[in-house]
């Protein structure tokens, strides 16, 4: 027990400790928008396109987040874009910005003179080398994504709900349609260093599926999935660094366990 | 007396090639007009139209009656398939969500739920207001649905195959509910099966790539076969042509 508190004093340990926080938030409230809306897909193809901006990063010697972001972001208008016009089908424009984006992440990590460094964390995410900057970021987008929600909560929900009727009633859907997608890909971005790129889609619709066990209400969903989250992620953090085990991958095995034990519970029930 | 919806010599296309030519249509006050055709007709494509969703590539879809800047005359209950079961939303919200058709209908919040639950209780559902929508019966999600087209207090009700996804017990009342709405909006109904609607609507209109409407309340058997309309389903069940003569 001494140990376990111990653990708090320290500077590592509390930048985790906060960074859990506030990805729980961000993924509580976005990932309820994903669930609900059913585009895992859509935020899977975005998430994994971002490896190629994290790869061009490196080799120009640039913050591997800033190269993230600005791909991302243009693999989210991408594919709403092309969604929208119905040229290309949604799911195989997913899966070219998806697999665009893992090959460039590739090729540009391999052609990177010497060693890349924190390649691993943000493939597998390493929630214990969060630094104080990634931490504002995480911070800043919390705000965003908490001001957005709170601020266009009905016309989000009612444009989930049902895309058409919202259009008839000449709600401006479009426009948050690509708005939203960007607000998936900030938030894709900006948690990868928790659980890292590959992993990261789970802490989007883990915690969702557990609290839709639940309810059915969208904005109870989003509440009961942030604590969820950051209930999943803080035990995960203890167990990964007891057992000494990668964090990413801990944290999203025991969200699965919770998920798994709620679903058990609740079948007897 | 100025239509609510008007339609003039209006052509819809997809990518440029045209599936439905020169409607013209014009709804007025306490009109119930039954819109029928066989699927792959029109009858989505007009109502895309009329709900402006799609816009006519030629002619014009407008709404005269007054100046509708920020809402729209219609209420909308669309078919329920294309909703989704399983989504997160509780029955006081969806009917909540219909009130965005008019913006400033209501002053304040508390409002629009008095206004929403008032619905739910007229339609007898008052009782399921916090149920997710996902574990209604098709009848009591139909009346959710007709709560939410209602609360706009719309001038138009429009109904996209109503009778698809509800109890047989149901539908009757569903039309009989119709009936008495009917007397203070105008409703514009479209089915595929003209059996169930033809003694309650007031005129029919036929739809199948071409657009006929009369202002009559009767229509023969000759005249839907010459407008194309696929004959069995005025023939089958117990509904000979004379039925589609005006009733009180």
């Amino acid at each position: 027990m001494q140990e376990f508190f111990e653990l708090f004093t320290y500077d590592f340990f509390q930048k985790a400790f906060l960074s859990a926080l506030l990805a729980s938030i961000s993924c509580g409230i976005v990932g309820t928008y994903i669930v609900s809306r059913r585009i895992v897909f859509i935020s899977g193809g975005i998430t994994h396109s971002s490896f190629g901006g994290i790869g061009i990063a490196f080799f120009l010697g640039l913050n591997p987040l800033f190269g993230a972001v600005v791909f991302a972001v243009i693999a989210a208008l991408g594919i709403q874009f092309f969604t929208q016009r119905g040229d290309v089908r949604e799911d195989s424009s997913i899966a070219i910005w998806w697999s665009l984006g893992m090959a460039l992440g590739v090729i540009f990590t391999f052609i990177t003179p010497g060693y890349t460094p924190n390649l691993m964390s943000y493939l597998f995410g390493n929630i214990l080398t969060v630094s104080s900057s990634e931490i504002w970021m995480m911070t800043v987008l919390d705000v965003v994504v908490v001001a957005f929600f709170g601020l266009f909560y009905k016309t989000i929900l009612y444009i989930a709900f049902d895309e058409e009727f919202a259009r008839a009633a000449q709600i401006p859907v479009s426009l948050f349609n690509y708005l939203l997608i960007v607000i998936i890909a900030l938030t894709v971005v900006f948690n990868i260093r928790v659980v890292g790129i590959i992993l990261i889609l789970s802490l989007l619709t883990l915690p969702q599926a557990t609290a839709n066990l639940f309810t059915k209400n969208f904005k109870v969903l989003i509440l009961l999935s942030t604590i969820i989250a950051f209930f999943g992620t803080i035990s995960g953090l203890f167990i990964s660094y007891f057992a000494d085990i990668p964090s990413g991958a801990t944290i999203i095995f025991t969200l699965v366990i919770i998920f798994g034990v709620t679903r058990i519970i609740r079948f007897f029930r | 007396m100025k239509p609510v919806i008007e339609i003039i010599n209006a052509s819809f296309a997809y990518d440029k090639v045209v599936v439905l030519e020169n409607v013209n249509l014009q709804v007025f006050e306490k009109d119930f007009i039954g819109i029928i055709g066989p699927n792959g007709g029109g009858k989505t494509t007009l109502l895309k139209g009329i709900l402006g969703l799609l816009k006519p590539v030629k002619g014009s879809v407008s709404y005269p009656g007054k100046i509708y800047s920020t809402h729209k005359p219609f209420g909308y209950l669309p078919q329920v398939k294309h909703i989704d079961k399983k989504f997160p939303i509780t029955v006081i919200d969806v009917v909540r969500s219909g009130a965005v058709m008019k913006r400033n209908l209501f002053h304040g919040r508390n409002e629009e739920k008095e206004k929403a639950l008032q619905l739910l209780n007229e339609m007898g559902v008052a009782d399921i207001q916090n149920k997710a929508i996902g574990e209604l019966s098709g009848g009591q999600m139909q009346r959710v649905f007709l709560c939410r087209a209602l609360i706009s207090e719309p001038e138009v009700l429009i109904l996209d195959e109503p009778d698809t996804f509800v109890d047989n017990r149901f539908e009757g009342e569903l039309y009989e509910k119709l009936k008495i709405l009917n007397e203070r909006v105008a409703i514009i109904l479209v089915s595929h099966d003209l059996g169930t609607i033809s003694t309650y609507v007031k005129t029919i209109a036929c739809i199948n790539r071409e657009f006929h409407y009369h202002r009559s309340n009767k229509i023969s058997t000759e005249q839907l076969k010459a407008y194309n309309c696929p004959i069995q389903i005025i023939t089958h069940g117990e509904v000979p042509h004379t039925v589609l003569k005006y009733h009180d």
